[in-house]
């Protein structure tokens, strides 16, 4: 199986081919794959240098001419070094495109803490009217990228990352899917997490969700689910920053008692390298550390 | 100082616009006062001169793909550029006096989306130039080489490093439709040693200096060829304020 960000360059190299509305801009990183790319389309595939800042600019003037661009570098380098740039040359100016950010929370631990961005939907969330994807599949990744690409002039933002669900499920559209049903509470797992959720929830009696695309925010779903549970016991296991979405589910439930658990990645630097599993294992989110805290909350 | 023939295909040959001696009183609209500070003028003469002869830009084109685009990156002061859009017809001169209220159009920072023929909201700095290219990559890439894009940025925002990744990168780009409009009025805290155009020149722009209340000069700077390299002008004008010399905040 090809990674995500493999199939965001073979799949959007071939949009590139179908759409001339379509620009891609990288900062050097990721160059290789769009290599054949830019031979075929000089002027539409952008490489600006190790610059962030021209990058998110130069997205942000493609768009004022017309053009869809997609902007690609490592989430940290995408979302929070040039981030008044995303803010300015994109919204203020009433323009969108894609980001698609790769690296997500800690993809290469051993590089730690300066390739790490767990805070990046977060920081995304202080603006209005993005559309955020989290794939946990190259497959669903490719269905999402292909809709982010034609979505008109939407500012979205595709987060890829080499975490990911053995089986790909159905995605697109911006509902989150009912995986399973159960009558103690609601867990919402996010994009990669699913696995790991559902290996932590076998055999309690609880709804699982699926959300790819989280922003945005499927209130609507989640107000279902809770009903058909008959519980507003919500927990959110999100791949990034724990209770990034902790506010969307509680405007969701505003009318109702509820209650809401938001896991994901804790806010101290751990500052140890390692393997992808050990950072999962230390922010609690490996199946065993999920089932301790969601057993714990739910009381199931 | 005089404006000289009209440019038949720019926007100053429109019925009903205005002349460079209007726009003292049209400023005055917007501040209850036609003296007005360096700062407030710093750009009024090249503003002027580009819109009235070289911008191939009207109201009437003003959504028009091959338009030119004129990027006002330095977004502070922008009653000069108010004024110079509404001698030019962009939109009525009666806007002017609401500059600043709540309902105007018409921020102390330009806003695009309410500010018709304003290509970019800006104020923050650093910001026009690397939208600047990204807009010229965006024509290049649709066969649009006719439009040209200026953007205007202040001697002291070039102390931006956003700038200087634009400024970089757009010279080895070939970005010909490209140019920009430095005005200098000295007001940098570090200043720029070996002058600004050197900075440009030294990226492989085409670049030059010329006095920024020169209409003539100007003019000639902002049409001088520059083929495969995008082009900078440096307008010097009048320094902004002796701050270096006043040091306020630690005489207080």
């Amino acid at each position: 199986m090809d990674t995500m960000r493999e199939r965001f360059a073979a799949v959007t190299s071939r949009l590139l081919d179908e759409d001339p509305r379509l620009a891609v801009v990288l900062a050097d990183i990721g160059a290789d794959g769009f290599a054949d790319a830019a031979r075929r389309h000089p002027e539409r595939v952008v490489n600006v240098g190790i610059r962030e800042q021209l990058l998110v600019g130069v997205g942000g003037g493609l768009a004022l001419a017309g053009l869809r661009p997609v902007l690609h570098t490592f989430a940290s380098f995408l979302v929070e070094r040039p981030f008044e740039q995303l803010k300015l040359d994109f919204g203020h100016q009433g323009t969108g495109g894609v980001l698609v950010s790769a690296g997500a929370s800690y993809d290469w631990p051993s590089g730690g803490f300066t390739h790490m961005a767990p805070g990046d939907v977060a920081l995304l969330d202080t603006l209005d009217d993005w559309t955020v994807h989290v794939p946990g599949h190259p497959d669903e990744a490719e269905t999402l990228l292909r809709e982010a690409a034609a979505a008109g002039d939407d500012k979205v933002y595709v987060r890829l990352s080499v975490q990911v669900n053995e089986m790909p499920r159905p995605v697109g559209g911006a509902g989150f899917d009912t995986v399973r049903e159960g009558r103690r509470g609601v867990v919402v797992a996010v994009g990669p997490m699913l696995d790991s959720v559902l290996a932590a929830t076998e055999g309690l009696d609880v709804t699982v969700l699926y959300a790819t695309t989280v922003r945005p925010f499927d209130g609507r779903a989640l107000r279902a689910a809770a009903g058909a549970a008959g519980s507003s016991d919500v927990v959110l296991v999100e791949p990034y920053l724990a209770g990034t979405s902790t506010r969307h589910a509680n405007d969701a439930l505003a009318d109702r008692p509820h209650r809401v658990l938001g896991l994901g990645v804790g806010r101290q630097e751990l500052r140890h390298y390692g393997q992808l599993a050990e950072h999962l294992a230390a922010h609690g989110l490996d199946p065993q550390g999920l089932r301790a805290r969601i057993t714990g909350f739910l009381g199931a | 100082m005089t404006t000289t023939a009209t440019d038949p295909t720019a926007a100053g040959s429109l019925p009903g616009s205005r002349g460079f001696d209007e726009l003292p009183r049209l400023m005055g609209l917007m501040t209850g006062d036609e003296k007005h500070g360096p700062a407030a003028t710093s750009t009024l003469d090249a503003l002027w001169v580009l819109y009235d002869r070289v911008l191939r830009v009207s109201p009437a084109t003003a959504a028009d793909p091959d338009r030119d685009r004129f990027l006002l990156s330095k977004g502070h002061g922008p009653m000069a550029y108010y004024a110079v859009l509404a001698a030019k017809g962009f939109f009525p001169t009666d806007w002017l006096p609401g500059f600043g209220t709540y309902d105007s159009p018409l921020g102390h920072h330009p806003d695009r989306t309410l500010v018709p023929g304003v290509e970019i909201g800006s104020g923050s700095l650093g910001h026009g130039l690397p939208l600047a290219v990204g807009t010229a990559l965006g024509l290049r890439a649709q066969g649009r080489t006719g439009p040209a894009v200026w953007v205007l940025i202040g001697d002291a925002e070039l102390d931006e490093g956003s700038n200087h990744e634009a400024l970089a990168f757009a010279g080895p780009a070939g970005l010909d439709r490209l140019h920009t409009l430095v005005i200098d009025n000295s007001s940098a805290t570090h200043g720029w040693r070996g002058g600004i155009a050197s900075r440009f020149e030294a990226a492989g722009w085409s670049a030059t200096t010329v006095d920024g209340r020169d209409h003539r000069a100007l003019y000639e700077a902002f049409r001088a060829p520059h083929p495969g390299r995008p082009h900078a002008v440096v307008a010097r004008v009048e320094p902004k304020a002796p701050a270096r010399q006043t040091a306020p905040a630690r005489a207080a």
